[in-house]
Order: structure tokens, then sequence, then C-alpha cells
């Protein structure tokens, strides 16, 4: 049965008492967040008679009674096994909130502005005014309300104009489960001036598998002919629920890459929204998702074409197995002056068992007249020509499976630019790929060194 | 010792019967051809003989290098030392040719008890294969077979073929579609690994490809059964007189 789910009371009170740490913000972010709240009271959570929500029942985060998780003390070694410590930025928050211990900052180029929301809020939030809250649309998205209601830290990086900030901006979110339920609305804010370039990654990990909520948006803000690629990594504990909203605005010929990877969690919404309101500015929004046990992952995709002759490609791989439910909703819409708008979208799914299912939704609405818009979906399982094809060159049956899915999940992996993060992000594919003991490569020796350190 | 002892060998796919009672011996070194008309069961005995599953062996047997190859799956004959180059080989995006050889030898070589090779010594070798089939370099990184011309396509087969060294090696139909420079290329790499110890099938359509693989025995087989053995003559005789003249005999010998 569907409920229409409201807000709780409980999270009125959540709100006054988070009011009264939050009396040090500035007023018009004050206000924002007034305004936010009241549309989230009004609306309460989507149910599934919402279009937007029709594969994903939200009704048990809705039931859930979380607190705001506070400070929690977490040492540089339980993150280790993250990997994120190779890259030389690196930005560490606890529960939501930024850990200055555990967080290194490389020396950036000049102008280069790195910090925690938090701080910059402190020291010059006037600088966040111009673009804070200015695309995320509230109205539309209960989780966005209730995120712009709680913001309070996260990330903020801004780009001067012409500067290249060469090594990735890696951003760790770790979620570390207390006893009761917990919620944290990271925020972030992302401006890269005209022609900048810039790699920033967000990555959500937990501690344990304790019930979680991550509500995550982030504002990304492209100028003229801005060079962004943004990376999406999400792999929490069994009990995590992780939302995000990743608002994408491009200027003329900006040009924004975002990868995700959604690898685990109990559930998991992925909103990747772009609007490219410049002349000429392209697109690409590649996706992997790889879903196992009963985990949802719904993939939210609205690409906003508001300008004429811009190109978006969007590229999103599902592999699901066990009783694991994937959603891949593709809306387009091509506004009114985006003439010679060229927009791609393929979603291609691997089902592995009889139980896993995958609802994909392509939406095109198209109000310009000399566009050129495809989308395509598959629903497959191994191809067995491929499988016997592997299996007569002497690989085992297994092998062969790990390999055509390691093959599958490197056609996304393929289109990120970035060799560092490439090599990243293919290692924790291949240890979530099913199988991925029974395929003997260089890496399961790797594997059993890691296994002797931690009994040592 | 024979290298492949088949006997008797009926097998079905989708419920139909296509071999009906082979008889074949290939002893060590030795290059047999298999000729017919389409549909009279040539590739029907490649797959049985690389193992694959949905070709239903209802009787006889077939032992290779004095093992059960009916025994075994496709993985398990492979590592024993067969292998098939495909009619159509498989194209497989997002795995390179490198990678996907490499993970193949290693398979082999561990089943054997042989140490695994890593990347520092196989591309040599892997480069040296692909000079004897003129095949450029930039294959190694491209997705296997994938946007290979047909003649391409074959030419990696026997690349993997040398890499892999079987002691049988079947190829089906590997001359089909190949122009002449591609088919005189495929062959030299075959005939560079012609040994006194490894042996091959030819399974193929045309007498063409056997001007260049020159065979020591050359079969006939017609609805499943083979009705006629030679030498490397009795391929030109066919490609005088067709096959029409083989069924002729075969249903005299039915009689």
């Amino acid at each position: 049965m569907i409920t229409a789910t409201q807000a709780p009371e409980k999270y009125s009170e959540i709100f006054d008492q988070f009011n009264h740490r939050a009396t040090a913000q500035p007023s018009w972010l004050q206000t924002l967040r007034q305004e936010a709240f009241a549309r989230f009271s009004e609306t309460g959570f989507p149910t599934t008679h919402d279009e937007d929500w029709r594969f994903t029942n939200v009704s048990e985060v809705a039931n859930t009674p979380f607190e705001l998780a506070g400070a929690e003390t977490v040492s540089k070694e339980q993150l280790e096994p993250f990997g994120a410590s190779q890259f030389a930025s690196q930005l560490v928050f606890i529960n939501g909130l930024y850990s200055e211990k555990l967080s290194t900052l490389a020396p950036m180029p000049k102008g280069v502005r790195v910090a925690s929301l938090a701080a910059q809020l402190r020291i010059d939030p006037a600088a966040l005014e111009p673009h804070f809250g200015r695309y995320l649309n509230y109205q539309r998205d209960a989780f966005c309300a209730l995120n712009t209601a709680f913001a309070e830290d996260g990330v903020y990086v801004h780009v001067p104009q012409g500067v290249v900030v060469e090594d990735p901006i890696y951003v760790l979110y770790v979620t570390a489960p207390g006893a009761a339920p917990q919620m944290n609305h990271p925020r972030n804010l992302i401006v890269a001036e005209q022609n900048s370039q810039v790699t920033v990654v967000e990555d959500y990990v937990s501690l344990g598998e304790g019930t979680t909520f991550s509500n995550a948006a982030t504002e990304l803000v492209a100028a003229d002919n801005a060079n962004v690629s943004h990376y999406m990594i999400v792999r929490e504990g069994a009990g995590a629920n992780n939302f995000s909203t990743l608002r994408i605005q491009q200027g003329r010929s900006a040009n924004v890459s975002t990868h995700s990877l959604l690898l685990s969690g109990a559930l998991i919404r992925n909103n990747v929204h772009p609007v490219l309101a410049g002349e000429g500015s392209e697109c690409l929004i590649n996706g992997l998702f790889m879903a196992n046990g009963r985990q949802t992952m719904d993939n939210y995709m609205l690409v906003e074409h508001a300008s004429a002759h811009c190109d978006s490609r969007q590229f999103y791989n599902g592999i699901l197995n066990g009783q694991s439910h994937g959603v891949f909703h593709g809306r387009i819409i091509v506004h009114k002056d985006a003439q010679k708008t060229d927009a791609k979208q393929t979603n291609r799914n691997l089902l592995l068992s009889d139980d896993a299912q995958i609802d994909t939704k392509p939406q095109l609405e198209i109000y310009a007249d000399d566009v050129k818009c495809t989308h395509g979906a598959t629903i497959g399982q191994f191809d067995d020509n491929a499988l016997f094809y592997l299996r007569s060159r002497g690989l085992s049956e297994a092998s062969a499976r790990h390999l055509l899915l390691l093959a599958f999940a490197n056609e996304c992996l393929d289109r990120m630019s970035s060799q560092p993060m490439r090599d990243h992000l293919e290692k924790m594919v291949v240890a979530a790929l099913p199988g991925a003991a029974a395929f003997s490569g260089e890496r399961s020796t790797e594997d059993v060194e890691r296994n002797v350190e931690e009994v040592g | 010792m024979s290298l492949l002892e088949i006997k008797n060998l009926h097998a079905k796919v989708n419920g139909n019967e296509i071999l009906k009672g082979i008889n074949l011996t290939v002893n060590p070194g030795e290059v047999h051809s298999i000729m017919g008309p389409n549909g009279s069961g040539k590739s029907t005995l490649a797959q049985v003989l690389a193992r694959r599953e949905s070709y239903e062996v209802t009787d006889g047997s077939i032992t290779f290098d004095g093992k059960d190859l009916l025994e075994m799956k496709a993985e398990d004959a492979a590592c024993e030392g067969l292998f098939m180059a495909f009619q159509y080989p498989v194209e497989i995006p997002g795995i390179s040719n490198a990678y996907f050889l490499r993970a193949a030898l290693n398979a082999t070589r561990k089943f054997r008890g042989q140490d695994e090779m890593d990347a520092m010594d196989f591309l040599p070798l892997l480069k040296e294969k692909m000079r004897l089939l003129e095949m450029d370099e930039r294959f190694l990184n491209r997705p296997v077979n994938e946007g290979f011309s047909g003649g391409e396509k074959k030419r990696n087969e026997i690349v993997q073929m040398a890499v892999l060294e079987p002691k049988l090696a079947v190829l089906d139909e590997t001359d089909s579609g190949l122009d002449i420079d591609a088919l005189k290329i495929v062959s030299k790499g075959v005939n560079a690994m012609r040994n006194k110890n490894r042996s091959m099938i030819l399974v193929t359509h045309y007498q063409r490809l056997l001007d260049y693989i020159v065979p020591d025995f050359v079969h006939v087989l017609v609805n499943g059964r083979i009705v006629k053995s030679g030498g490397p003559e009795l391929a030109l005789e066919l490609e005088q007189k067709g096959y029409s003249w083989t069924e002729g005999e075969l249903a005299g010998a039915k009689r």
C-alpha cells in the first residue's frame, strides 16, 4: 500500500533546535532556510504517486525518526581503507561536519578557495551569496528543501578566472552511525569562473552498518568556457540511505563531465540536473550502478537544454544482482530557444538474477523544432556467445563472467579522463563485482597482503 | 598414441540429430581437413570438440590426449590444449585484446602448474605473434574484436592460437570471407605453427584454403557422416566434381 507520508512532527523540533545552533549564519541564509523548511513542511516526503518518485518508495526514510548527527571522533587510520589519502587535497567531513584534523589541503594556485562551507560562512559569507541557493530548486524536491533547511556545512570551491587546478579536490563524507538513526545534510558549492578548470570528487562512505540518512546537495557553476569534472561515489553501509542532488549551471561553451559510481547502501537516489544555459555548452552524464541484495539505486537525470548548440551525453550502465532494484529515469527538456540541441541518452542494464529488477524510463520534452535527441535502453543477461568465447580460451565460467562484467563497467570507466580517478574507481569496481574472488589476476596478491595486515 | 580419437559420434542441436556416427583419428603433427556442403555438420563437429554445451552428444566417445573430452567443460578442454578458431569471433567491448589474451594465457598456465605471466613479459610475446599475422600494434589496446574487419577478426583468432600454443587447433571456416591477401597471411601464420606435435583440423567449405595449408588428410562430411577420406588430391577432385558427387557416393554407401 502506498501511504502519503507527511513530514513528521519530529522535523519541526529538530529544525527549531538547529536554528539555535545556526544563529551566527547571515540573515539571507537564515531566511532561505526558513523558507525551505516551510516548503518541506507543506509537501512532506514524496510518495510513489509523484511521477518523479514512481519507482522508489521512500516511506521507510520518511517514517524513521532520524536525529541530526553530531561530531564524532574518527581517526585517520579508520579512513585509510577508503584509499582517498593518495590524493593531495583531501577534505574530510564526519557526519556532515568538516574535520580540519583529518583533512589535508595541498597548496592551490593563486586565488583558488577551497574551504568548508561553515568556515566560509564565518569568514566571508558575501562570497557565497551570488550563487548559494540560486540554482537548486527546493520547491520541486522535498529532499532539496530539507537539505537547504539544514544547510550548515559542506565543501566550498571557488576557482578564479583562467586558473587551472590540476589535481582532484577529493571530498570524503563519512557517516559514523550512532545508536539511533542519524541524518546529515551536506551542502556544497563549486564555482568555476570563466576559462578555469577543476575536478571535484564527492565520496560517501560509512564506518558502520547502522541506519543513516545522508541528504546531500551540490550546486556546481561552470561559467563561460570553464571545464569541470565531477565525480560522485556512493559506497555506504548496509543501513545507509543516500540522497543527493547535483545541480549544474553551465555558461557559454562550458564543458562539464559528471561521473557517478553507486556501489552500496540500502537506498540511493542520485539526482543529476544540468542546465545548459549558455550557447555551445557540453555536458557528459556518465554513471555506473551496481546493486546487490535488497538495495535500491534510483538514478534521476534531468537534463535541461536552455540554449542553442548545446550537447548532452548520458550514459548509464547498471549491474543488478540479488533482489536489488535499479531505476534510470532520463528526462530531457529542450526549451523553445535551444535550437541545434544534440542530446543523447543510453541506459544499459545487466540483470544477473531472476529477482533483480530495473525500471528504465526516458522522458523527452522538446519545445524547439531543430534538435537531435536520441535515447535507448537495453536490459539483458550475460551474452552466452561471449561467455563461451572466453571459456573456450581457458577462462573458468566465474572468471569469464567477471571479465564480462568488468568489460561492461569499463564502458563507463573509460569515459573518465583523469587517470588517477579512473584507477581509483576501477579498484572499487573490481572489488565489488560478483565473483571477484574467482578471478585470478595480479590483484589477488594485493588482497592477500591486505588481509595479512589486517590479521597482523 | 593418437591425439584425438572420435568414435561413432552422434550429436543433436535443438533436438535435431546433426552428427550421425563420426569416426576420426588424428595423430600428433597431422593436419586433417574436413570438407562438406552447408548443413553437413562441419561446424557442429567443431563446436562439440570445443565443448559448447548446447550441442548434445547422444552417443559415441571422444578421447583427447588420453582423456575423455566429453567429460570436459570448454575451459578444461582449452587448458588441456584444445583451441578452436571461431567462424564468427565474438566482439567484447570494454576489454582490450592484450588484457584478454593475458588472462587466457594465465588461466592455461595456472592449470598446467606454470607461473602466471606479468604484463612486462607478456607484451613482447604478444607483439611477436601479432607481427607474424601482420597485425598493427594498435590492436593491442583495442577492445576484443570490436570494430575489426572480418579479416582482422580471423587474424586475431590465429594470434590467439599462436599465443596459447595448443596441441590441437580446430579452425572453423577460418578462410570464409577472406580476400586472397588475408588468406595468405592467415595461412602463413598457421603454417608457422605446424610441427610434429601439434595437430590441426581445418573445417572448410572451399578447397582454396588447402592450396595454402596443405593437409595430410581430407575427409568429406555429408549429412553427419564422413563419406570419403583421402589425401590432398581428394580436395581437388571435390572442387572439380562438386559435393553432389559425394552425395551420390553416400547414397550408394547407404544401400
